[in-house]
């Protein structure tokens, strides 16, 4: 865009802060480290092997098993924040922006509280909660004479990953309540009056109206939570352990990737294989990006108001 | 609409929302009944109340006796609110030059400010901190603010540039026929329109930021310049974790982001009616 | 707004530079979180009467994130002087890069005997890096309280062992055992590394699994996982998913009769338990009468030299002194179960702590298996057996699957095992 007519300095000068101080602190580094994915150590020095990492990661059998168990696990992790999260995120946000309802605004605060926690705190809470010993559960689910189905849910491996997406959508609603509640505040009333007039109203006025008004954020908050869950890693850290257990039922990309990369118990970290599976990562969650920027997010009508 | 018909609707509304609200609270009000507790108690009967027997501020005692937390508390709020601040401004600004103007490269740059949020920085972490070494700013509460606007720049313009599409090209091109700068449109008339998403982005930002362990850890672990986040995992030992403690700091310290939550969340409304009114 | 950035730098880089005194202070890295007060109020006051001019910062970072704290810290060049060190590869990696001193000419390695100092030598033997300062011993806790209640002695064999814990089992009043397996390192770690050596006969199976004339599938190694198969009907409800922390509570707060312990927990459970009921501890049942006994006697935790550290002097002097038998006597009665590696015998007052250290003098001590060499390839032998233990608990993999899984592991990259 160099030396045209006239040089735009203003979106230089608009671009320009965001620009350095994340390219130096955020890019430089991150590219320095993906880098080491063609590198490997020969007898303790380290040299260029082209894409052997890479190799090694997905035809390696006990390597390629992993990465494809912890991607499955990933993919169902996404999965049920899409059928679950998302939709209740908008329905509360839809009860919460409708005119004259009282106490919205402690719904909306008590809604997002287990936003603000910290892991360590939903890790604990929910792992005596749902605790075989301490009672909680068990004594909920006896009241209402449901014991019969309670297990130990976070030890088993056909539930342990769902539970824990499941905590994972309790603690994060919020998120998608909150940017959907800024797009339905931000429809004009005239569009809302207008509604009224032609006699649209209520789930009709919000499935023909807001909703298709939404529609960009709905895919914001779609693109958000694939990028936030094939990044996740903290909560299955705390409750399950670096080796995510029972039996890697509930290892995804981000506890594979830090097992790898930084280690351990005796495991030593591997930056080598650890940047290979980042890049990996990577590589997914770009195509993905990729595929809203440039076929959903430039298909989706947009209203000016 | 049959008055009738609006109160069965109303008193649906509510009857989600509260299912909704006690699901979310019931584990916030199992933390806190327990952060009063012994630790006997705690175990022994997780969800019954604290009794004149049972109660005991053990946690909180043990939380204030170890470590300065006030000051904790401080550095927390100065890296947070710092690090808001410049992600605000600068992802505001970036955005706008993304969504405002046709220029070439301009998809190019939009996908290249959103690779962060596809690499988790803390990756980068060993070049991070021989930057901070090098430059002298290891355990100094710049480094983190530092992080975390680059941090959270990408989200930020991502998020904002998608809301400002939204913003009516008239109103812009009026101030142009009025002379108005480019840059008196963005802050004058764009920014006060798009409160509500700067309201949305700035809760989000803040949240990773405050809980954050790991940067603190490895950037500023210094008693000077520890976060509160930081500062309760002291109490997370090897074999023994001292559960009343953490759970008394942890609690403690969402009180500060609520507040700003609350504040923003006022902000999200404040900026609807404002927008309404012009 | 740049303006007002650069202001911040400039400020905190001049605050940054201003920490400056006369006296050396010296920074500890630790994942001890847990010892931070021990060191504040007993080791560090001790130290610092004597050598005037030396000050001590014991600086623990959060246990689970020690070692890439540490990792990144020591790479960028702003770790502390004084290392914690982890025993073998993971210390021995650092030693390599150059990052962690040699300290082979210390006086005080005198103090420590070959076997003490192994876990932080090179394979040759030819350098030590750091200063042992303690070794873990497994064994059994049991509520002795209500071992007297139900008239239970503490057994001495294997066949002894299952028929308490049938007998406490039918009593009903206490869960016979308090393990978990969902934290995995639980199940490997006070199940099998603590009931394994008297099975691979503790040094001589180790080294032989070294050397490649042992196999992870012969007899010795995989009775072990059938004795802890039969566990599993003598854990509480919903076993799968308690974790450390449960198992501690289910002890401490008396509901279990016995606990698969490290030594460690005297120190902890001592004040949890707080005179509710009174404690005692069994060495892990040998298979027969009359066999030898085998304990896990494993060195646990010492103290380095950053090799970029600018105070070496100061820091060699204070690792000379954590070498002596002042600081072993303090360090061993500060945090009992934690027993000291100097050759001088340390008075210990703690009679629990007693009884774990006495088992040395009747049983043959070892380490565990999978520390030396034997994790040094991909798969990880000890992630992998944290895995299958737990598996093999739940009942999820058979004992035999189990060795077969882990050996072939070990075998893909260990060249003595894969003739």
């Amino acid at each position: 865009m160099a030396r045209r007519k006239a040089f735009r300095w203003h979106i230089a000068v608009f671009l320009a802060p965001a620009v350095l101080v994340y390219t130096a602190i955020m890019i430089v580094p991150l590219i320095g480290t993906l880098n080491l994915s063609l590198f490997g150590l020969v007898e303790g020095s380290r040299v260029f092997v082209g894409l052997r990492n890479f190799a090694i990661l997905f035809g390696d059998p006990r390597w390629s098993a992993a990465f494809w168990n912890a991607l499955g696990n990933n993919a169902w992790f996404f999965l049920v924040h899409m059928l679950v999260q998302n939709p209740v995120g908008i329905l509360l946000a839809a009860l919460l922006s409708s005119p004259r309802l009282r106490m919205a605004a402690f719904y909306r605060t008590a809604i997002f509280v287990p936003t603000i926690l910290s892991f360590v705190i939903v890790g604990f809470v929910w792992k005596l909660i749902l605790s075989p010993i301490w009672g909680i559960a068990p004594n909920m689910l006896d009241a209402v004479g449901l014991r019969g189905l309670f297990a130990p849910w976070l030890g088993r491996e056909e539930y342990a990953l769902t539970t824990l997406a499941l905590i994972s959508v309790w603690q994060f609603v919020g998120i998608p309540m909150m940017l959907i509640y800024a797009a339905l505040l931000s429809i004009p009333d005239e569009v809302i009056e207008a509604a009224e007039m032609d006699g649209v109203t209520g789930w009709s006025q919000f499935w023909k109206i807001k909703l298709p008004l939404i529609l960009p954020s709905i895919g914001i908050i779609s693109v958000l939570t694939f990028v936030g869950n094939f990044n996740a890693f903290d909560l299955v850290y705390v409750s399950q352990g670096a080796l995510a257990g029972p039996n890697y039922a509930t290892d995804i990309l981000g506890t594979f990737l830090y097992r790898t990369f930084f280690g351990f118990q005796l495991q030593l970290g591997d930056p080598h294989m650890g940047a290979t599976i980042a890049t990996a990562m990577f590589g997914i969650i770009l195509v993905g990006v990729c595929i809203y920027l440039f076929a959903i997010q430039t298909r989706l009508r947009r209203y000016q108001f | 609409m049959s008055a009738r018909h609006s109160t069965a609707r109303s008193i649906a509304a509510h009857a989600i929302l509260i299912l909704y609200t006690v699901i979310a609270l019931f584990p916030v009000f199992v933390i806190v009944v327990n952060s009063l507790k012994s630790r006997r108690a705690i175990f022994a009967e997780p969800l019954a109340l604290p009794t004149r027997e049972t109660f005991d501020l053990v946690g909180y005692r043990t939380v204030l006796a170890q470590g300065d937390f006030l000051q904790y508390f401080q550095n927390s709020m100065i890296v947070t609110c710092a690090s808001l601040f410049f992600v605000l401004l600068f992802g505001a600004m970036a955005a706008f030059a993304l969504s405002e103007y046709r220029f070439r490269g301009n998809a190019l740059m939009g996908l290249y400010l959103a690779l962060g949020i596809m690499i988790p920085i803390r990756l980068g972490t060993v070049a991070i901190l021989q930057m901070m070494v090098a430059s002298g700013l290891v355990n100094t509460l710049t480094a983190l603010i530092l992080v975390y606007t680059a941090q959270g720049l990408p989200l930020a313009v991502f998020i904002l540039s998608e809301f400002m599409r939204g913003v009516s090209d008239d109103l812009k091109n009026a101030g142009r026929i009025d002379g108005l700068s480019e840059y008196t449109i963005f802050f004058r008339l764009v920014l006060p329109l798009v409160r509500p998403a700067m309201a949305t982005v700035a809760v989000f930002t803040m949240i990773p930021i405050w809980n954050d362990l790991w940067f603190p850890l490895i950037l500023a672990p210094s008693e000077a310049t520890k976060t509160i986040t930081l500062g309760s995992q002291v109490f997370i030992g090897q074999f023994v974790t001292n559960w009343n403690a953490v759970l008394a700091a942890l609690g403690l310290a969402i009180v500060p982001v609520l507040i700003l939550y609350l504040i923003f969340s006022r902000q999200l409304i404040r900026g609807i009616t404002a927008g309404a009114v012009k | 707004m740049t303006r007002s950035l650069s202001l911040a730098l400039l400020a905190s880089t001049a605050l940054g530079g201003a920490a400056a005194a006369q006296d050396v202070t010296l920074t500890i890295e630790s994942w001890r979180n847990d010892d931070l007060q021990i060191w504040q109020e007993v080791i560090i006051p001790a130290f610092e009467a004597d050598h005037p001019g030396i000050r001590i910062n014991f600086a623990p970072s959060a246990p689970a994130e020690y070692n890439a704290v540490l990792n990144s810290k020591l790479d960028a060049g702003s770790a502390g002087d004084l290392i914690t060190c982890r025993p073998f590869d993971a210390s021995l990696e650092l030693f390599n890069k150059g990052q962690l001193a040699d300290l082979s000419d210390l006086a005080a390695m005198e103090n420590f005997s070959d076997v003490a100092k192994s876990a932080w030598q090179t394979d040759d033997g030819s350098a030590t890096f750091c200063v042992p300062m303690a070794s873990v011993i497994h064994g059994f806790i049991y509520n002795r309280t209500a071992f007297e209640e139900l008239g239970l002695e503490p057994p001495a064999t294997e066949e002894e062992f299952f028929a308490l814990l049938d007998r406490i089992k039918e009593d009903g009043s206490y869960i016979p055992m308090a393990m978990g397996t969902a934290d995995q390192w639980e199940a490997a770690t006070m199940g099998y590394q603590n009931i394994g050596p008297n099975y691979w006969k503790g040094e001589e199976g180790r080294k032989a699994l070294i050397e490649g004339s042992a196999s992870l599938t012969d007899e010795g190694w995989v009775a072990p996982f059938r004795q802890l198969a039969r566990w599993k009907d003598y854990l509480g409800d919903g076993f799968e998913a308690q974790t450390y922390p449960d198992s501690q509570n289910l002890f401490t707060l008396g509901r279990a009769a016995i606990y698969p312990a490290g030594s460690w927990e005297i120190g902890v459970f001592g004040p949890q338990i707080d005179g509710a009921f009174e404690m005692g501890a069994f060495p892990p049942p040998v298979p027969a009468e009359g066999d030898t006994c085998h304990i896990s006697d494993h060195t646990d935790i010492a103290l380095g030299l950053n090799a970029a550290s600018a105070n070496a002097e100061a820091a060699r002097s204070f690792l000379e002194w954590v070498g002596s038998p002042e600081f072993a006597t303090l360090y061993a009665n500060a945090l009992p179960g934690f027993f000291s590696l100097n050759a001088t015998p340390v008075e210990m007052e703690n009679p629990l702590a007693q009884e774990f250290v006495s088992w040395r003098e009747s049983c043959e001590p070892t380490i565990r298996s999978t520390y030396q060499i034997l994790s040094r390839g991909t798969p990880n032998l000890e992630n992998e057996t944290w895995n299958a233990s737990a598996n093999v608990v739940n009942g999820t993999e058979t004992p035999e699957a189990a060795a077969e899984r882990l050996q072939e592991g070990l075998a893909s990259w260990y060249a003595p095992q894969q003739q």
